[in-house]
């Protein structure tokens, strides 16, 4: 390893720092604890020095990379520049130093702060009520799916067990179905790459509690039959709901609310410009038409006059699914994010990253398989010519390959109806000199492959670690360290 | 891509072996391929009762993580144990010690739905 760990270097008995001589008398632990209770030997925390310690996280924090640091376009994922004023607003002392039990009068300004963030997730996607609890994505579409639940069995619908997903979904929105006790049905994507209107007729019925979606969907094309597929899904009495991880692409220009969904999650870790990756924290809202709004997870922010509270009497709500208010901190950031740009400004932001990702795809079109020959929203999937397939050079080593350029590489198998996919997404926030340096690089890579293929194969050469084992990874993982 | 002329083949990609009133069942070598490096295989138990095209299992690898779909109805009894530890096993003998499940066929009018190594090839290479 570029690396040892913390516990590997030092020196047995070695202090970073000196604790004042103890002025009370001492007790001795077996005193205070019964047997069971007390460790058979020491634990072995690091011994270093301050230095050894501040050397050895900087060196950590210079291995990472992140949208800081350089390009970052994987696609799904939204990697868009996260502007430092969210994090001074953050960390202003009433909002960092809050304590959740603080009493309502004391914390009004917090309070306000979460009911226009319900307010204004509400107005860019036309719907009625919000709640800010879930942490991510996937935990939002979890709340969002027993909320549909609840819904349906307070109307005695309890025999509506399926919900359909397209092939094209992110993995998240099945695991979620199946998670709330549903049965998952995949319906196929047509030659455009949108839903197969005549095979979602197949499997609609009254057995249907839902459809879930994303729009744009993950290979970046708007479903533009979405009026067709909500009419049928709510025809045969079941709901529709929004995968928030693309709206991104279409924010000031097109509603869930409108497009018929009934609930929708956002990612305010994509769209709203907080920081993410390295598992959080980040936040995903959920969103409802009025009808389900007596469900959402409780307590919600409401307004009295001009006064904020915590609605805690809310009988039909499916309860808590987070501690406390959720990421608060991540939602004062999405706050910042959204009164500084305004609904202008947010129009602008999908402006930019559906022209970008036209951009960059068209830069790219004669050099890769572009399998939806489309205009594409905020993302695009390709795949590398046919004749480096067949060379045995992968979209895997082409994404190693681009380590060494200094960019993150992009998303790649996803979505799985495209083979060999890449997945790329720009973002509104990268320059044209960094989307054309971007471009002549990748191109460069797809030329080093077909006249060097084991140069590209090898790849990267510049990481501090080369190619990692992932197979011996995922097979015998090892989680945690002992010494010996 | 290798194939079996004993075996019939699903769309899904699984292949069987009918022995008697049983059947072996297994992912192709073009499936074994396309996932790469297997990590992890989840098999049913024995006992359970599957229906023709319901999910059995999942397949994951480095790359990706698919469901297993029955070929045809019947009830399973016998699981591939060896592969909750040796999971490249199926990366390695598709066709052999890569084998998932073995199941009673309920409904032996199914097996005609499926397809031999020919059309097998020519769905694989069409796609």
């Amino acid at each position: 390893m570029t690396e040892k760990l913390i516990f590997e270097l030092g020196s047995p008995g070695r202090q970073g720092v000196t604790f004042a001589d103890n002025d009370v008398p001492e007790v001795s632990l077996d005193q205070l604890l019964p047997e069971a209770y007390l460790r058979e030997r020491q634990a072995p925390l690091p011994e270093v020095s301050e230095l050894d310690a501040v050397r050895h996280f900087v060196r950590l924090s210079r291995l990472n990379f992140g949208v800081d640091v350089g390009f970052y376009p994987l696609g799904s994922c939204t990697m868009k520049y996260n502007p430092k004023v969210a994090e001074d607003a953050a960390a202003l002392d009433g909002f960092a130093n809050l304590h959740p039990y603080q009493p309502e009068e004391l914390v009004q300004g917090a309070l306000q702060l979460m009911y226009e963030t319900q307010q204004d997730l509400a107005e860019l996607t036309g719907m009625d009520a919000f709640t800010l609890q879930p942490a991510a994505g996937a935990h939002g579409e979890m709340t969002g799916m027993l909320t549909i639940k609840a819904y349906l069995e307070s109307k005695g619908e309890t025999s509506r067990n399926k919900v359909i997903v397209p092939d094209s979904a992110h993995g998240t929105n099945p695991a979620t179905a199946a998670l709330c006790g549903f049965k998952v049905v995949e319906v196929k994507s047509d030659e455009r790459g949108n839903v197969d209107i005549e095979a979602l007729k197949q499997v609609i019925g009254p057995d249907v509690a839902a459809l879930m979606l994303t729009n744009p969907s993950t290979l970046g094309l708007f479903e533009d039959k979405i009026k067709a597929i909500a009419d049928l899904v709510h025809a045969a009495g079941g709901l529709l709901y929004y995968d928030g991880a693309n709206l991104n692409a279409v924010m000031g220009y097109a509603r869930p609310g409108d497009m018929g969904f009934d609930v929708v999650h956002l990612n305010l870790h994509k769209t709203f410009a907080t920081p993410h990756g390295g598992g959080g924290p980040g936040a995903g809202p959920v969103g409802v038409k009025e009808a389900l709004a007596p469900f959402l997870p409780k307590p919600v922010v409401t307004k009295e006059g001009e006064h904020y509270q915590l609605d805690e009497n809310r009988p039909q709500s499916i309860g808590r699914v987070k501690a406390f208010n959720g990421n608060f901190s991540v939602v004062v950031k999405a706050y910042t994010y959204l009164r500084a740009l305004g609904g202008r400004g947010l129009k602008e932001v999908s402006e930019y990253a559906v022209l970008n990702a036209n951009y960059l795809m068209k830069r790219l079109a004669t050099h890769v398989r572009i399998p939806y020959q489309r205009v594409c929203m905020h993302e695009f999937v390709a795949s590398p010519p046919q004749e480096l397939t067949e060379q045995g050079v992968k979209t895997l080593d082409i994404a190693k390959r681009l380590l060494d350029y200094g960019y993150h590489p992009p998303t790649v198998y996803f979505p799985l109806i495209v083979e060999e996919a890449i997945m790329l997404e720009p973002t509104e926030t990268e320059s044209k000199e960094t989307l054309d340096q971007f471009a002549d690089n990748f191109i460069k890579v797809l030329e080093e492959a077909k006249e060097n293929p084991e140069l590209v194969k090898q790849a990267p050469y510049t990481t501090p670690v080369r190619r990692l084992d992932e197979v011996t990874a995922a097979r015998k993982p090892v989680l945690g360290w002992l010494p010996e | 891509m290798k194939l079996q002329a004993d075996l019939k083949y699903s769309k899904e990609h699984e292949w069987i072996r009918v022995e008697g009133s049983r059947a072996v069942i297994g992912i192709t070598d073009f499936a074994q391929d396309s996932l790469g490096d297997i990590v992890f295989v989840e098999l049913p138990s024995v006992g359970e009762s599957l229906e023709v095209e319901d999910t059995f299992g999942v397949v994951e690898s480095v790359k990706t993580a698919s469901d297993l779909y029955a070929p045809v109805s019947g009830k399973v009894v016998e699981v591939n144990e060896a592969l909750a530890d040796s999971p490249e096993l199926v990366n390695r003998e598709p066709y052999g010690q890569g084998w998932m499940i073995v199941v009673e066929i309920s409904d032996v009018s199914q097996l005609e739905n499926l397809m031999d190594a020919e059309q097998y090839q020519k769905m694989v290479e069409e796609a």
